[in-house]
């Protein structure tokens, strides 16, 4: 699968769930904007479980604590190359 | 209300910022605040779960200051409607906070936290017995606070000690916000026995709470529906937590589902499962199912607290007998408060309710007469655990956009019907209610009618407005 086509669903995953623009996403944190409080990151969590059909381990769904550091926690144990 | 010289050498109060406080340090912080202001009189506290808001709360409860503890959080617009309606003396709040607050008297200062004194020209009077006051929780702003006595707050606080039973082992986390009465509920009963309170702002999402529970033996959290299905979906049951051993979970039905699920975890996990019911009108807590019936009664809120009683009514107001008929819930116990506050002038009102809450809610009793909530009188939702009244947001949009506007829905999932000359407004609508709320954004969605339906004296048939909300 080519790699910008992974890049493309996880930044979907991130603007559908908390609702903002894939120009936003760099730098994003967890509570950096409303919408990215803890309902916001059940929805992230779920939107990035379907696009890439995994499941993810408790540590991760915790640690996944900004746009950056999801892609690292996708590449690392999840094989999703971007 | 406490007297914290019994647990001298207990900690108290253990926070995320490194502050341990044992129930000697606690009393004598907690009296240097109620020092500084010495007199029965009203103060708004600002609060998050933060050493320095506890200690504000505690103090001016023991010194019969009345606090009205609100979210530190709290629009701005709203915050001022209070600060107009009620003129409190004093203020106790963030240090981050102060400099929206730039013409109050700053007079005292410790853990962050920072007490002004304002300059109102009006205090209004306030009943002997009236303690505290709370919003009845996500409050859409309407400046109304519920009336807790002294007497409401202790004896709920004995009867959550009472049937959770506690000492002074407990070392309970703070993860539902202090000026919700559930979480308020948590602090005042572990509190009355001694035992000590683990202080976060962390969320459940955060590395850093389930660090902090861990490190220092949480033995206890409590959650509202969401909570749960948060913990499910983040697959809890695999986490290693022997230190915890009790889950207790209110605001709201959770799924039977989900009540089975958790209540056979915790079976077969050593540890207990409560599910709880209450509401900020009857100071926290009216009824609990005990752990041991946790999976035979899933889907049930269980019995009265100890001192209290539940019984049915039907719409003629006629007691109901009989099992598995549905009639509104009524309860009786010391814990239910004196009454509303609407504005400042309320707060002489003495006890209007006389120990017998209409809760509002729909429920039925089985054969063994275990409670089981089935549904709603009023119109309001629980959006992930907070009460969101209805009526309040149509008022607040409709004054806010001056267009025709309904709100309905189901718990976590709020629609917000307008007109479809106004659709080009709904998503600034949207964001408005989620903003006003501090509601996720996710929970809300605007539906554009040609008309909204009413009936022929102009009331709006929200029945007929039910067949928009997705299952």
């Amino acid at each position: 699968m080519a790699n910008l086509e992974n890049l493309e669903k996880y930044n979907n995953a991130f603007c559908e769930s908390l609702e903002t623009q894939p120009d936003k996403l760099a730098g994003l944190k967890y509570q950096d904007i409303e919408a990215w409080d803890s309902v916001g990151h059940m929805r992230l969590i779920a939107a990035i479980e379907e696009a890439f059909d995994i499941m993810m381990e408790t540590d991760d769904i915790i640690d996944l604590s900004s746009y950056e550091h999801g892609k690292e926690i996708l590449s690392q144990k999840y094989d999703v190359e971007f | 209300m406490w007297n914290f010289n019994n647990f001298k050498n207990n900690a108290a109060i253990i926070d995320d910022c490194g502050v341990v406080l044992n129930y000697a340090q606690l009393k004598d912080e907690s009296e240097k605040i109620a020092a500084e202001i010495k007199r029965r009189c009203l103060i708004f506290i600002l609060c998050g779960n933060e050493t320095g808001a506890i200690l504000g709360y505690a103090g001016c409860m023991n010194a019969r200051t009345v606090p009205a503890l609100l979210n530190k959080h709290l629009d701005n617009d709203l915050l001022n409607n209070l600060l107009d309606a009620y003129k409190p003396a004093y203020i106790w709040l963030p240090e981050s906070l102060l400099n929206n607050f730039k013409n109050f008297e700053l007079v005292y200062k410790a853990y962050n936290y920072c007490l002004l004194k304002t300059n109102y020209d009006k205090e209004f009077e306030l009943y002997e017995e009236l303690g505290l006051l709370l919003t009845t929780s996500g409050s859409t702003g309407s400046p109304k606070f519920v009336r807790q006595s002294y007497l409401n707050i202790l004896d709920n606080a004995q009867a959550i000690a009472n049937y959770l039973e506690l000492n002074e082992l407990e070392r309970p986390v703070t993860d539902l916000p202090m000026n919700y009465t559930y979480g308020l509920s948590v602090i005042n009963s572990h509190l009355l026995v001694g035992a000590c309170l683990l202080v976060t702002e962390k969320s459940l999402m955060q590395r850093e709470f389930w660090s902090f529970i861990k490190e220092n033996k949480a033995s206890s959290i409590s959650g509202v529906p969401y909570t749960y299905e948060m913990l499910d979906k983040m697959r809890f049951s695999r986490m290693q937590l022997p230190d915890l051993k009790t889950m207790t979970q209110a605001g709201g039905k959770l799924t039977p589902e989900l009540h089975k699920k958790f209540a056979e975890f915790a079976l077969n996990n050593n540890k207990k499962f409560i599910v709880m019911y209450g509401a900020c009108e009857a100071t926290a807590r009216m009824g609990y199912l005990p752990a041991e019936k946790s999976l035979e009664k899933y889907g049930s809120m269980g019995i009265a607290i100890p001192g209290g009683k539940f019984y049915l009514v039907d719409e003629n107001l006629n007691r109901i007998n009989q099992p598995f008929v549905t009639g509104e819930l009524i309860y009786e116990g010391k814990n239910v408060t004196l009454g509303y506050a609407e504005s400042g002038e309320d707060l002489i009102k003495g006890d209007e309710r006389h120990g017998v809450l209409e809760t509002g809610d729909m429920a039925q009793f089985d054969a063994d007469n275990y409670y089981f909530i089935v549904g709603r009188k009023k119109r309001f939702l629980k959006m992930f655990g907070n009460r969101i009244n209805l009526d309040e947001l149509d008022r607040l949009i409709k004054a806010e956009f001056e267009i025709e506007c309904a709100c309905g829905g189901v718990d976590d999932k709020l629609y917000i019907f307008i007109l479809k000359l106004d659709e080009d407004k709904a998503s600034l609508i949207r964001e408005f209610a989620a903003n006003k709320t501090k509601i996720n954004l996710s929970g809300f969605k605007v539906i554009a009618l040609d008309e909204i339906p009413k009936n022929d004296s102009g009331k709006i048939l929200f029945k007929e407005l039910a067949k928009y909300y997705e299952a």
